[in-house]
Formats: C-alpha cells, sequence, structure tokens
C-alpha cells in the first residue's frame, strides 16, 4: 500500500514524466509559461482536476459501462474544470483573466484523460488520487522549471520582482523577446526531453522502422 | 390537528419515497454492467450529479465575482484617468467620479436612467435601448451600440476636471472595451485603456501595455485652430468635429506638423493597430461622442 502510494505519486516527477516520456499536455505547456504566476496557478488547477477527477472516476469505476466510459470521464472531468474556473474568478480575478481560455481547456487536457482511462480505470480511488497528485506534480515541475528560464531571461522577472534590470528601464539586460513567444516553450520542452534522455536511457523509445541496409544499397 | 396529520403524511410519503430509490439504486448497480437500463440510469446520476456541482458553484460564487468585475472595471477607469497609484483606494478615489447617462444622438445628458445601474453593454443588445449600426457606419465593426451611454465626469470641488467615455471595436481576434479620458477641453487626450480584449499576447496584446498606453497623454483628438483645415477654438468651439488622431506605422516624428495628432503603431499587429484606429474614429465621430464632447466643451464655456 505505502510502496504503491509513493510509486504513484514520486514516478511521474521524472521516472515516468507525463510531458517528458509520454509527451501530453504540450499545448498548455506553451500557452501558459511566459510567466512564473500564472504557471503557478495553472499548475495546482491542473494537479487538483487531476486528482479528483481520477478520484471520483475511479470510486464508480466498477459501474462505468463501457459504451459510454469516456463520456462519463468527461463528465466528471469537465464538471469539476468549470467549478475550478468559477472558483478562480471569484478568488484570483487577475490571474483567471491572464489563463482566459486555458483554464476551461484543461477539459481537454490529454493529461488528465490519460490518467483517468489508464489508472483510474482500473485502481481505488486512493490510489487513483495520488496518482493524480503525482501527474499534476510532474506536468508542474515541467510548466514551472520552463516558465522560470522564459520569464527570467525573456523579461528579466521572476514572479513579476525584477532581477535583471532591463536595458529600456536603464539596465543592462537585453532581453530575448522569442522566449516570450509560445514557440520558445517547443524549444525548451525539446531541450528538456533530450536533457531527461541523456541522464535516463531508459527513456529513449525504439525506433518505430529500422532501414534494411541491404535493400537500401541495391536502390542505388 | 390536521396539521400534524398532515406533516405526518408527508413525510410517511418522503420515507417511501427514499426507499424506493434506494432499492432503484440497489437494482441498478446489481444490473450487468452494459445493460440498457444500467447505461441509461448511470449517465443520468452522473449528468445530475455534474449540474448540481456546477450550478452550485456558479451560483455561491456569483456575488464575489460580480463585485471582482466591478472592482475591475473601476480600477481601470481610475487608471485612463491617471489617478491610480499604488496605494490608492479604489472605492475612495471613486467617489470623485460622477456617472452620468449621456444619449448618444443628441449629446444632451438623460437624467430619466440611474446611472449607477446601467450597464451599457447590455443595452447595446436591448432592442428598446440599442440600434443596429448600418453596415456602411459601422467603421468599429461593433454590429450594435447603445443609444444611450454612460460617461464618467470626474470633478475636483464641483469642477469637471475630465470626462472618461466607454470605446469598443474590432481588433483582430476580438472586440476590444475600455475608456478613454479627455480633459475639460473635450480634446486632450489624458489616456486610452482597452483593458477588456483577447489580442495576440506579445503583439496586439500590447495594447494594455502601459508604455504604450502613455504615449496617449497630451494627444489632440480634434483639428486645432492654428492648423488648417476646420477650425478649432479650444475654449468656443462647440461645431461637432470629426476627429483626427490615428496611429501610424513605426514611431512618431514630434518635430513634423500634426504629430500631436498620431500615436506609435503596435509593431507587429497591424490588424489590432487598425481596430484602434477604426474604435477612435467610430466613438469621437459624429456616430459616437462628437455631438455630446461639443456640447460638453460649450457648457465649459
Amino acid at each position: 500500500m505505502q510502496a504503491e502510494t509513493k510509486k504513484v505519486l514520486l514516478d511521474p516527477l521524472v521516472d515516468n514524466n507525463p510531458i517528458t516520456l509520454q509527451v501530453l499536455g504540450i499545448c498548455s505547456a506553451l500557452a501558459v509559461t511566459s510567466q512564473m504566476s500564472t504557471s503557478l496557478i495553472m499548475s495546482l488547477a491542473l494537479t487538483l482536476v487531476t486528482a479528483f477527477s481520477s478520484a471520483g472516476i475511479a470510486f464508480i469505476r466498477n459501474h462505468v459501462p463501457s459504451s459510454i466510459r469516456i463520456i462519463a470521464q468527461m463528465v466528471i472531468i469537465a464538471s469539476l474544470v468549470i467549478v475550478v474556473d468559477q472558483l478562480l474568478k471569484a478568488f484570483a480575478y487577475d490571474i483567471s483573466k491572464k489563463l482566459s481560455v486555458f483554464v476551461g481547456l484543461i477539459i481537454t487536457n490529454c493529461i488528465v484523460m490519460g490518467r483517468a482511462e489508464a489508472y483510474a480505470m482500473k485502481n481505488p480511488p486512493l490510489e487513483s488520487f495520488w496518482d493524480g497528485i503525482g501527474n499534476g506534480l510532474g506536468y508542474s515541475a515541467v510548466l514551472i522549471s520552463l516558465a522560470f528560464v522564459r520569464e527570467l531571461f525573456g523579461s528579466g522577472k521572476i514572479l513579476g520582482f525584477d532581477v535583471m534590470p532591463l536595458v529600456k528601464d536603464g539596465g543592462w539586460y537585453v532581453p530575448n523577446g522569442l522566449l516570450l513567444l509560445p514557440p520558445s516553450a517547443f524549444f525548451l520542452i525539446g531541450l528538456l526531453i533530450w536533457a531527461v534522455r541523456a541522464w535516463k536511457p531508459v527513456q529513449v523509445e525504439k525506433p518505430d522502422f529500422s532501414i534494411n541496409h541491404a535493400a537500401h544499397g541495391e536502390a542505388h | 390537528m390536521p396539521n400534524t396529520n398532515q406533516s405526518q403524511v408527508l413525510s410517511d410519503k418522503f420515507a417511501g419515497l427514499v426507499e424506493k430509490a434506494k432499492a432503484y439504486a440497489e437494482h441498478i448497480l446489481s444490473l450487468a454492467n452494459d445493460s440498457f437500463e444500467k447505461t441509461i440510469a448511470v449517465a443520468f446520476a452522473l449528468c445530475l450529479v455534474g449540474a448540481v456541482l456546477v450550478s452550485g458553484s456558479a451560483v455561491i460564487l456569483k456575488p464575489l465575482q460580480v463585485s471582482n468585475k466591478a472592482a475591475d472595471e473601476k480600477t481601470n477607469i481610475l487608471e485612463v484617468a491617471g489617478m491610480l497609484e499604488e496605494k490608492t483606494n479604489v472605492e475612495e478615489a471613486f467617489k470623485k467620479f460622477e456617472p452620468k447617462i449621456v444619449d448618444l444622438e443628441t449629446g444632451e445628458y438623460v437624467t430619466s436612467m440611474n446611472p449607477e445601474t446601467f450597464d451599457q453593454r447590455k443595452a447595446s443588445k436591448d432592442p428598446a435601448l440599442g440600434v443596429e449600426i448600418p453596415t456602411d457606419k459601422d467603421i468599429a465593426k461593433i454590429g450594435r451600440k447603445s443609444k444611450y451611454a454612460k460617461v464618467y465626469l470626474v470633478k475636483e470641488e464641483g469642477i469637471v476636471k475630465a470626462v472618461i467615455i466607454p470605446v469598443s471595436g474590432y481588433g483582430l481576434w476580438s472586440t476590444m472595451h475600455g475608456y478613454m479620458a479627455l480633459e475639460h477641453d473635450g480634446q486632450t487626450v489624458i489616456g486610452l485603456n482597452l483593458f477588456d480584449q483577447a489580442e495576440t499576447p506579445g503583439l496586439g496584446g500590447e495594447v494594455v501595455n502601459p508604455k504604450w498606453k502613455a504615449l496617449w497623454k497630451g494627444k489632440k483628438v480634434y483639428k486645432e485652430s492654428s492648423e488648417e483645415g476646420k477650425e478649432f477654438q479650444s475654449k468656443h468651439h462647440t461645431e461637432v468635429g470629426e476627429p483626427v488622431l490615428t496611429l501610424v506605422k513605426g514611431s512618431v516624428d514630434p518635430s513634423k506638423p500634426g504629430a500631436q495628432h498620431q500615436v506609435d503603431g503596435l509593431a507587429g499587429a497591424t490588424l489590432t493597430s487598425n481596430g484602434v484606429n477604426n474604435l477612435i474614429r467610430y466613438w469621437l465621430g459624429s456616430e459616437g461622442f462628437a455631438p455630446y464632447l461639443a456640447k460638453f466643451r460649450a457648457q465649459r464655456g
């Protein structure tokens, strides 16, 4: 029991990270990581939604007809996301304005659906809850490191506080504007995946096809 | 007493219903997962729980959300008037602002409506209060407008210092809503704040960048008497003019004539810049607030 909880909590951080290994949830990782504050709230929102939806789905897993299983999961996830969105609008209005549609898009975040289908449908509620928390934390770890790099080098700030004074404000740092645009998150995620797989070669995928060198030679 | 009897009967009925529901739930749970009846029942129960959760949270949190939105609007109005500082108490500072309802066509104040509760955006959709804008006149691409507008007068010791008018117009992705503050001459800009927008972050979204917003301060909306063309005498001019204030590509050369009517365009956001241009042309033109501003200047004498 204990070992299982520990495993589902810690595995997704590096060994089975939803972003770097499973390459899920990329869309929001691109969109909300130009600032630390938005990434933190997004991470919190996604972690809560994943945890509670996994627990809810696990709770009813034995009674969900397989013909409507996906839509049943969606109902639970969507309800929770709307509740989170309402909570943000009530208690963190400025942040909810910045996150705009991306909170609503947690509904389609592959991590939430992925965990529901892969884990919560086969495991009891408590473990599924911890699995959701673990995967949420794995997502958060990547999101926050991306946001750290993007905000620090893109606008010279961390959480809105000046760290490196910009040239236009009379400082010395010339910000890298590319880092504020979504594509930069693609490059950073790519580099991160490279780094993680260089560190843990187990994660390197086998190629789907291998080129047959003999046949290749004949074609010349 | 008949009353106790009645409630007794009711509670009995209720207990009976609960028992029936329990029996039905047990019956459903014992069915095979893929049976038709269970599929329907599970789907219905899930939707019911989801609906209760969603509508419950929406209803409970609504007062908080509404007050957040109102506070945010007030903060933005203060900002456009240049009266927002870090320690400003929004509610306190807002007391200097007097909301008024203006009839856009005549430019007169309307006293029959309560400015506190008037919602201009809602009014534009109301068939009685709003009008469809003809396509050839709809340069800001907003479709409908309210016949009445809510403006704020900024008063200090009874004297009108500035007026704040609501503006809106379509950019690239979204209709941008915001406020423009003009000094008491109805001619000099204090600020433009298009806070409610969904333009591309980093490009068109730069309409909310404080540095860009600062460029608007001191710009003139209409032509002045020293310039060629239509005369504008800042004190006595009461004619309904058309605005000449525009965004230009690149940056404004302050040495050239007409620089007081020009603001730097947004780099990489031509369509949003066009949207801002159109919105100025529409709302400060004769379809928008020009008749009101002419009267506003006249009243100042």
